[in-house]
């Protein structure tokens, strides 16, 4: 009892020898952690540092309005490759998503009890991880050495091929979070199996399954071997699915190493819009759509 | 709810002279192998509330969920023995199962609001079988809210996520749920269990308001609770029926001495 002035600096308990080793650890744990965190940080920034500099000076009004321009002449925009992208994306995701969604429905509803559907989840999860370029060879073989012509169509296919697996397999993990008291609740009242996956069960997680479909969109729009292989590319602006078509990756793939500055510059410009795009689509996801675990 | 005890009445046998709505006899039920009810015997009466009471794990669960087949959601689970309900056994294999659920509805222990708006929320399962007016739907949605006392808290607020109200608030809108369909058995499996005092008196009042019209099954864990609010009660021990009579009986008189050791805390 004779202590007598409190340093406030002492701890009121002082640390034991237990306590001290296990702060040191968690303090390199931390230490570690950040450094892997920042590592990632500052490659994406310089990744985007980068586009916006080479990238910025490409971005006008003509960028959106002139078609990609022909050899040696000079100017000339991306309107034809961002028209093109759009169409070909928008018609790959109109088709997969029912598909997706209808797939990973099924999985989560059978998957533990049937074969096929165990067959399904097992393919998917090999689609997840194909390279694209196979699946490009594969829809060439398929679709354009039979048609005997590159096309839009052929570029929505290959696509689709790579989004359906991303959204099947999202909606099916969303789905299995719900949890079966809901599934219960639902089944108690007398609903029948559909109405309870469909109205219940899916609606639970609207926003997880969106954000799997965004993710999706995200992913494919920056393919490029798929669509080297099927909607090749196109100089003149055309609004024909069922011929070559112009898309934003295989210009910059085409322009980035050309002999002309205004085609490398478009390239650059046309990088920075795809890679913003992605970017915008991930942070809406992750935002406007964050899932809410249901209870 | 009597609280004066009259000795006669505790010689009489349960549920003399009252009807029958639900009548169970010889039930097994088996979790893959695992025998979880043995051969349970036990009638359920209409228009009254019939508690189950017994530590955790005895079976009174799972013997609320053979009532409604909720348990054939799961493969591995069976039941054996019969279940008779309108003359008709409900475990037969032919049953319709939809059809038997809007009859026989349940409330669960957590409350478990659809993702959609309160009225929603209400008419999903009148909407599965009858075919209302938007009108009709009105009526029958106030209606449902008002058996459940919570139209006065949400009458403002109709469109409103289920899920944006409290947890006892949630509750009661299940059960406005379940009386929304008109079914004439609600099985109530711990309905207040994640609920605060005053959430769960106003279930209990809502439970005594409800037997006016429905034949409810409560499994509890507060024996309070079932001497309140039951007229019969089930004592159930590792699967197996131990004692079933009036709720006073069981709580004053019990015939057997395990029955005893439960309600009076020595066990469980």
């Amino acid at each position: 009892m004779n202590q007598a002035a409190i340093n406030p600096q002492e701890p009121i308990v002082p640390m034991n020898k237990v306590y001290r080793k296990r702060l040191f650890r968690h303090r390199v744990g931390i230490a570690m952690s950040v450094l892997a965190m920042s590592l990632g940080l500052a490659v994406l920034a310089w990744i985007l540092v980068t586009l916006v500099i080479n990238g910025f000076s490409a971005l006008s009004v003509n960028m959106f309005t002139e078609s990609t321009p022909a050899p040696g002449s000079e100017g000339g925009g991306l309107a034809n490759a961002i028209f093109g992208t759009f169409m070909i994306v928008g018609l790959s995701t109109l088709v997969s998503t029912p598909i997706g969604i209808l797939a990973g429905m099924y999985l989560a509803e059978y998957g533990n009890e049937n074969k096929l559907a165990a067959v399904t989840r097992f393919v998917t999860d090999i689609m997840l991880s194909a390279p694209s370029i196979v699946i490009g060879m594969f829809v060439w073989a398929a679709y354009v050495a039979t048609t005997n012509h590159y096309s839009g169509y052929a570029g929505s296919i290959a696509l689709a091929l790579i989004a359906v697996p991303v959204v099947v397999r999202t909606t099916d993990n969303m789905l299995r979070l719900v949890p079966s008291s809901l599934l219960e609740a639902a089944f108690a009242l007398g609903a029948p199996r559909w109405k309870v996956a469909m109205t219940v069960r899916l609606r639970a997680v609207k926003a997880g399954v969106i954000t799997g479909v965004l993710l999706a969109v995200a992913r494919i729009s920056g393919e490029t071997a798929p669509l080297l292989f099927t909607a090749l590319n196109n100089q003149f602006f055309s609004k024909d699915m069922n011929g070559p078509m112009a898309n934003l990756p295989v210009v910059i793939y085409g322009f980035a190493m050309s002999p002309y500055d205004n085609w490398r510059e478009l390239a650059w410009g046309g990088a920075l819009l795809v890679t913003f795009s992605v970017l915008a689509l991930n942070i809406i996801s992750r935002t406007m759509f964050s899932q809410k675990i249901p209870n | 709810m009597n609280t004066q005890l009259s000795p006669e009445m505790t010689t009489a046998p349960a549920g003399a002279g009252k009807r029958t709505t639900i009548a169970i006899s010889n039930l097994n039920f088996f979790y893959g192998k695992t025998q979880s009810l043995t051969n349970v015997n036990l009638n359920i009466h209409e228009r009254q509330v019939t508690a189950f009471i017994g530590p955790s794990g005895c079976g009174k669960s799972t013997l609320l969920r053979t009532l409604n087949r909720m348990y054939d959601l799961y493969p591995g689970q069976r039941a054996e023995g019969s279940i008779m309900y309108r003359g008709r056994n409900i475990l037969d294999a032919g049953q319709d199962l939809n059809m038997l659920r809007a009859k026989i509805g349940m409330v669960f222990q957590k409350p478990t609001p659809f993702p959609m708006s309160i009225y929603d929320n209400i008419a999903f399962g009148v909407r599965l079988y009858e075919d209302l007016s938007k009108g009709e739907m009105d009526e029958r949605v106030e209606w449902a809210l008002k058996k459940a006392a919570l139209w006065g808290e949400v009458k403002d607020k109709l469109t409103k996520s289920g899920l944006s109200l409290s947890g006892g608030q949630q509750q009661r809108l299940c059960i406005a749920r379940g009386v929304a369909v008109k079914p004439d058995v609600l099985l109530l499996d711990e309905p207040t269990s994640a609920l605060d005092p005053i959430s769960t008196s106003k279930v209990e009042e809502l439970i005594s308001e409800l037997k006016q019209d429905y034949t409810i099954a409560i499994v509890t864990h507060n024996m309070q609770q079932a001497a309140r609010c039951s007229d019969y009660t089930a004592y159930m021990y590792l699967g197996e029926l131990v004692e079933f009579g009036e709720t006073d009986q069981i709580f004053m008189n019990p015939a057997r001495k395990e029955t005893q050791d439960y309600i009076t805390g020595r066990f469980g």
